[in-house]
């Protein structure tokens, strides 16, 4: 793999050189927080941040999404009968991806991409971007990436990776096909000096070892699925849960949704809207009956989906990239990684919780 | 760069346009309608090659979609059926609609009863209510394959003999020697009633042959119903991987993505419907 240097001007010349071939994404400061916005030319994407607030999925996995349109208009042929309605086509180039959210896409690809069924939406707005990752240096105190397959220099799920060369500007390497081709068409071509693989090699080291939070994961898959769901804690870890959905709608490997038709006069579109298992109509029957009624039962899905059923189904891992913003931004302060120890090392006798 | 648009040949969101045939009201109450289905594109048929079990998405344009058991069975061709229960937006929408009107199905979806393994098999289908549909397709398809299964037995109850669903066909059952009918209704004032009053757990107890190596039950039914029948079954000596049952719970997608109907490690929808007790007791029970 070849190293290119490129110095703040380069990096930002290079961007804005692929407008016209891409639409340009990146982190844009939003008041206090940044999101990824598309860039518009000469805008300079802004890395001066820990990590977005809204996750890296919503690139791919919009919030809202057609899927479908339709007519009610009785005079028309195709009246009632609904019309695929794909994404957009044009590609895109995405920069300042964390790699804990750009792992995440690995994660909730095996939901997407099954072997019986393809999701359309999701595969190609994935295969259509080019996911520049930036690798992080400075992990906020909920960031557990580490023990939770990811780590600050991961690159699962990127194209590319840049690396902030601590003496001004970055490092690019290309990781794919797609990603090396972005870097001919920002013609960054100025490889970086020798020695500089040993010195990224030394820096994400030092990275991983500021990743100071964990959690144990080793014994989730030895557990019986039913000794878990009916273990006393959930009480405990529900009872301040206000299923707010807070952290469903900032996780990047949650990917639940729910559909809906929209009709204005005499036309409409049939559209996806992300859906949480924290609400009640989330598993509510038609007949009024509600195998998820009660808030400990909401919690315990959530839990109990990423950390045990995901992990039997998939023998990948949990689904959770330890990108902390669950934990950061929930409002009565449940923590997974808490959580995620009381399973872990449910059955066993003297462990003590560490976070 | 791999085009995505090649790989994918179908988008499984998209239902696939039918023509509403034939609207039949089956019960008393009007609740439940049987709505037979003509594909408007011929070779959307032979696409639509589903088992008897299977499901599909009811779907309607400007109000959206149901997960409704496939009540034809594969081995009657040209159409499909679905009885359907008045119960909320979408399905009482259904309700109003008429004969010409056109919509879409999206399916087949889900697993299916155990066919391979029923071979040679008896068969004790105990229906209750209006669950009773994707036994309907069985009925069908076990009686056109009639060689290929041991004995049938079917226990069939609904409140009254105005609620039971397709009456013209049970009689028809009723009249033939090679399956054993056991209709009955919770209680009937009618002086003709000529067959069971009673509720489906003790019907079986009475009726159902003892269970064995080479007897399996197909439950369906409503949870009062299913939570009587097990005790009944046990008793007689089912073991639990020769009891099957068809799960329901709330579902969008319908191919095991959006994550609603998501029990333990499995989806409702993809994983299921159908499941043996013995896999569902290593499931929460959360359906």
């Amino acid at each position: 793999m070849t190293t290119f240097q490129l110095d703040s001007d380069r990096l930002t010349e290079g961007i804005d050189r692929l407008h016209g071939q891409y639409r340009v994404i990146g982190p844009v400061a939003e008041g206090r927080f940044h999101n990824f916005r598309p860039l518009q030319p000469g805008q300079k994407p802004d890395f001066d941040f820990r990590n977005t607030r809204m996750s890296a999925k919503q690139l791919v996995y919009p919030q809202s999404q057609v899927m479908a349109e339709y007519h009610l208009d009785e005079t028309r042929e195709d009246s009632h009968i609904l019309k695929e309605v794909l994404p957009d086509e044009t590609p895109r180039a995405v920069f300042g991806i964390r790699p804990c959210d750009a792992d995440a896409f690995g994660l909730v690809r095996r939901n997407f991409d099954t072997e019986e069924y393809k999701d359309p939406y999701w595969i190609q707005a994935y295969e259509r971007a080019t996911l520049v990752g930036l690798a992080c240096e400075d992990p906020c105190r909920s960031c557990f990436c580490t023990s939770a397959g990811s780590g600050p220099y991961s690159t699962g799920g990127l194209d590319a990776l840049l690396v902030e060369d601590p003496d001004g500007g970055y490092w690019f390497q290309s990781l794919t096909e797609k990603g090396e081709r972005l870097r001919e068409a920002a013609g960054w071509k100025e490889e970086a000096g020798s020695g500089v693989e040993d010195t990224i090699a030394e820096r994400k080291k030092a990275a991983e070892s500021r990743i100071v939070s964990q959690v144990h994961t080793d014994q989730l898959r030895n557990q019986a699925t039913l000794d878990l769901y009916e273990a006393p804690f959930w009480e405990d870890v529900a009872f301040s849960c206000i299923n707010c959905g807070t952290c469903t709608y900032l996780c990047p490997t949650c990917w639940c949704f729910d559909i809906q038709d929209e009709t204005h006069g005499k036309k409409g579109c049939r559209m996806r809207n992300w859906d949480s298992c924290m609400y009640p109509l989330f598993t509510l029957h038609g007949s009024g009956h509600n195998p998820r009624g009660e808030k400990i039962q909401r919690v315990r899905q959530r839990f109990m989906h990423k950390l045990k059923y995901y992990v039997d189904k998939y023998d990948n891992g949990i689904q959770c990239v330890g990108c902390g913003r669950c934990v950061q931004y929930c409002p009565v302060n449940i923590d997974i990684r808490r959580v995620c120890e009381l399973m872990n090392q449910r059955g066993s006798t003297g462990a003590a919780c560490e976070v | 760069m791999t085009s995505t648009r090649e790989e994918i040949v179908q988008n499984p969101y998209l239902p696939y346009p039918v023509r509403i045939d034939e609207i039949v009201t089956e019960t008393e109450d009007k609740n439940l309608k049987t709505f037979k289905f003509v594909f408007l594109d011929p070779d959307d048929e032979k696409k639509f090659a589903y088992h008897a079990g299977q499901f599909a998405e009811l779907s309607i344009a400007g109000k959206g979609e149901i997960p409704i058991g496939i009540a034809s069975s594969p081995t009657e061709k040209g159409f499909l059926k679905f009885t359907v229960n008045k119960v909320g937006l979408v399905s009482s929408h259904l309700h109003a609609m008429k004969v010409g009107d056109v919509m879409g199905v999206r399916g087949p979806l889900g697993n299916w009863y155990p066919w391979e393994v029923l071979e040679g098999k008896n068969v004790v289908i105990v229906g209750g209510g209006f669950a009773f549909t994707t036994l309907r397709s069985s009925i069908i398809y076990m009686l056109e394959n009639r060689d290929r299964f041991g004995e049938i037995h079917v226990v069939y109850g609904a409140r009254t003999p105005g609620m039971l669903l397709y009456r013209e066909e049970l009689a028809q059952w009723e009249s033939r020697d090679d399956i054993h009918m056991h209709i009955t209704v919770d209680a009937t004032d009618d002086p003709d009633w000529k067959y069971n009053v009673g509720f489906v757990p003790p019907i079986t107890e009475q009726k159902a042959p003892q269970g064995d190596g080479d007897t399996y039950a197909i439950v369906c039914g409503p949870p009062v119903m299913i939570k009587f029948t097990q005790p009944v079954l046990d008793q007689k000596g089912y073991a639990h991987d020769h009891i099957i049952m068809s799960l329901e719970n709330r579902m969008k997608c319908g191919i095991g993505i959006c994550g609603h109907c998501n029990v333990g490690r499995e989806f409702v929808c993809k994983d299921g419907p159908v499941f043996t007790l013995s896999q569902l007791n290593q499931l929460p029970k959360e359906y």
